[in-house]
């Protein structure tokens, strides 16, 4: 294990604001009823009790991110003939986000197999993702508790898993005992002081305590092929569907928040003339998300919709990607949703249909 | 619960006529409710009335178009209930009505703030109601709130807390709460200058996600999957995540349902970063309520704003 230190929480503004002068950095701050992850204003305390509620993906994956800027211009000698500019953003900026979830770290892993060119596979990489995943070192900071949605021990997690990390931080006390996990975590806490063996003994207590809080998985050990079977197999069964999604109202609260959705849109967005090309996140639970250009929509349900992002999660995306969900358990889709659709519920049906047909 | 035995009596009841009731479950944690589809016994076993049946429930009564249902309703759902019929949105004769006396219902956000330090919403493993407080379980602790501390301001200033339009009604009709709406809540935010507004808009709409959830909570937004905001063909807003776009829908949002608009406030509700979004629709239903003497849901007859007069009464259009 890497060396432990702390870090007293009195000084955890002045710390970020030493991180500042290298990096950008993101940190949940509480703005009204909710709490986001901002770039930090100086001198500011990061919201560490509530947990925040949008997962920590747009530091990565932008909720609009531009990928070129073009402007025309008439070419004065050929009537009709334009040319045409293309200018590349610059590259993006060596950010840290602290205190992010472990969920939320652990989310990035259902978009690096597919934005990586599917590793083995050599399919295209997507640069613009893998330059901002490589230029982000993340600070993770352990849960105390577990929430009622939450459910990273299905998929895996626990409330302080060090998966994905590049620094684990744990609350204890008064100040946080940060146990760096990778060289580019290390580079960000080596000038903090050592932590005391008790600290460090609390640390490892407060995560054992944080695990307890957890409600177990139902039917453990969990079978993530039976899951990915059960749900395949409730494909054609629309009666299915209708009662899950009955109270679904389709709007894209469970996929925006969630950590590992990765779908997006491109658009030109032009201003006569000049504008620019957008990458911006779209919705499966949006009906523009598969309308064809024959005006032709094979999802122009909600229940469509919902089963796709029940099926893909745990189902589709487990056999292109080695068998792991692209859902981290995080429960944000559960907690925020305005109809209380509780994703665990409709994989538990599903498994129980699986089981009645047997 | 005298009133839930009731009220699941009367869904049993009508049960064999209708394709379902739609009313309230339980939900994820004890401190929220959810829609419930009920059709059969089993199902009406599971309906939960009371301070956590949040969700207005008429937002679904379009999707069973031609189709017979009941579905149970506070007096605000009830509201919806009535606008929707007021604009030809639903059949009377395909929709029945099952109303009671509400108390009012929580307001998250509130119990969140009262909650603060103590814990988190989602660490609640228990609720029980005590007269007028409720006493929350959390961390191996009790925690005392005032019911009336995190009932959601919409029951705070409620004049109508029975259904005014129901088939069935269960229970003793209440006094409401107050006589008239004093639009309070908009006299804070008037208070300060335009540049203030524009500041606090911009602020508020910053953390926006634009997922729609306030669209789709809306009973009344009735495009559904036709709306301005996604259009590509015309492309009225474009996708980048600014604020002047998040703000132009928001407005778009409040005109189309200036005179429309019940006040449920399951836009504000449903928004997952808390934005003030009911402020605006709000301040143009008390526009509307001045102008045309027009209570949206509850007088009859075509909403003013559907609707050309040649000479509106209360408009002065010539006699300046």
């Amino acid at each position: 294990m890497a060396t432990l230190r702390y870090l007293p929480l009195a000084q955890v503004p002045q710390w970020l604001d030493g991180l500042a002068k290298s990096y950008t950095v993101f940190a949940p701050a509480r703005e009204g009823s909710a709490v986001v992850y901002r770039p930090r204003a100086e001198g500011s305390m990061p919201e560490l009790t509530a947990r925040p509620t949008e997962s920590a993906k747009h530091v990565v994956f932008p909720r609009a991110h531009e990928l070129f800027s073009f402007t025309y211009k008439a070419d004065p000698a050929v009537v009709g003939k334009r040319d045409l500019t293309l200018t590349q953003p610059q590259d993006p900026t060596p950010t840290v986000v602290f205190g992010a979830l472990s969920c939320d770290a652990r989310g990035f892993f259902a978009f690096d197999p597919v934005y990586d060119g599917c590793g083995t596979k050599g399919l295209a990489k997507d640069v613009y993702y893998l330059k901002r995943r490589q230029n982000t070192a993340l600070v993770v900071l352990a849960c105390r508790t577990a929430l009622a949605t939450c459910f990273c021990n299905w998929t895996g997690g626990s409330p302080a898993s060090r998966e994905g990390a590049d620094v684990l931080a744990t609350l204890v006390n008064d100040g946080l005992v940060m146990e760096a996990l990778t060289p580019k975590g290390e580079e960000l806490v080596s000038g903090l002081a050592e932590a005391g063996a008790e600290q460090g003994a609390a640390a490892e207590a407060s995560h054992t305590a944080a695990e307890a809080t957890m409600a177990p998985v139902p039917g453990a050990p969990l079978d993530p092929k039976a899951i990915a079977d059960a749900v395949l197999a409730r494909f054609d069964d629309a009666t299915f569907w209708q009662a899950e999604s009955a109270g679904c109202l389709a709007c894209g609260a469970c996929t925006y928040l969630c950590p590992t959705c990765y779908c997006f849109n491109i658009t030109d967005e032009s201003n006569g003339i000049s504008g620019v090309r957008l990458r911006s996140w779209d919705t499966c639970m949006a009906s523009l998300f598969t309308l064809e250009a024959s005006g032709h929509n094979p999802r122009t349900a909600k229940a469509n919709r919902l089963k796709n992002r029940v099926g893909h999660k745990f189902s589709y995306y487990p056999s292109l990607h080695g068998g792991r969900f692209s859902c981290c358990g995080c429960g944000r889709c559960i907690k925020s949703c305005p109809s209380s659709v509780d994703i665990r519920r409709i994989v538990q049906n599903a498994l129980a249909a699986a089981n009645v047909k047997e | 619960m005298g009133m839930q035995k009731e009220l699941q009596a009367a869904i049993k009841a009508i049960l064999p006529e209708v394709d379902c009731v739609i009313g309230w479950g339980s939900g994820p944690d004890p401190l929220h409710g959810a829609p419930l589809f009920m059709r059969s016994e089993d199902d009406a076993n599971r309906f939960a009335s009371g301070f956590f049946a949040v969700n207005n429930p008429a937002l679904f009564l379009p999707e069973y178009k031609g189709k017979k249902v009941a579905v149970v309703v506070k007096g605000c759902d009830a509201r919806s209930v009535g606008q929707l019929l007021s604009e030809g949105l639903i059949k009377r004769e395909e929709v029945s009505l099952i109303g009671f006396p509400c108390q009012g219902v929580v307001d998250h956000d509130k119990v969140a703030a009262a909650l603060g330090e103590k814990g988190e919403m989602g660490e609640v493993t228990a609720v029980l109601e005590e007269g007028d407080a409720l006493v929350l379980t959390l961390r191996g602790e009790t925690v005392r709130l005032n019911k009336a501390d995190v009932t959601a301001e919409k029951c705070m200033r409620c004049q109508y807390p029975n259904a005014h339009i129901a088939d069935t009604f269960v229970g003793e009709k209440r006094e409401p709460v107050a006589t008239a709406d004093d639009f309070a809540d908009l006299a804070v935010f008037e208070a300060m200058s335009l540049e203030e507004r524009q500041a606090f808009w911009e602020k508020e709409m910053s953390r926006c996600i634009r997922c729609y959830a306030c669209r789709n909570a809306c009973p009344l937004c009735v495009c559904r999957d036709h709306c301005v905001a996604t259009s590509r063909d015309p492309s009225w807003l474009t996708q980048a995540d600014s604020v002047k776009d998040k703000l132009f829908f928001q407005v778009i949002h409040a005109t189309h349902l200036a005179g429309r608009c019940t006040g449920c406030g399951e836009c504000q509700r449903a928004c997952p970063v808390g934005i003030p979004v009911l402020l605006l629709k709000r301040s143009l239903a008390r526009s509307v309520e001045k102008l045309f003497a027009y209570r949206a849901g509850i007088d009859e007859g075509t909403p003013p704003l559907l609707t050309f007069t040649l000479e509106e009464p209360t408009i002065k259009e010539r006699s300046w």
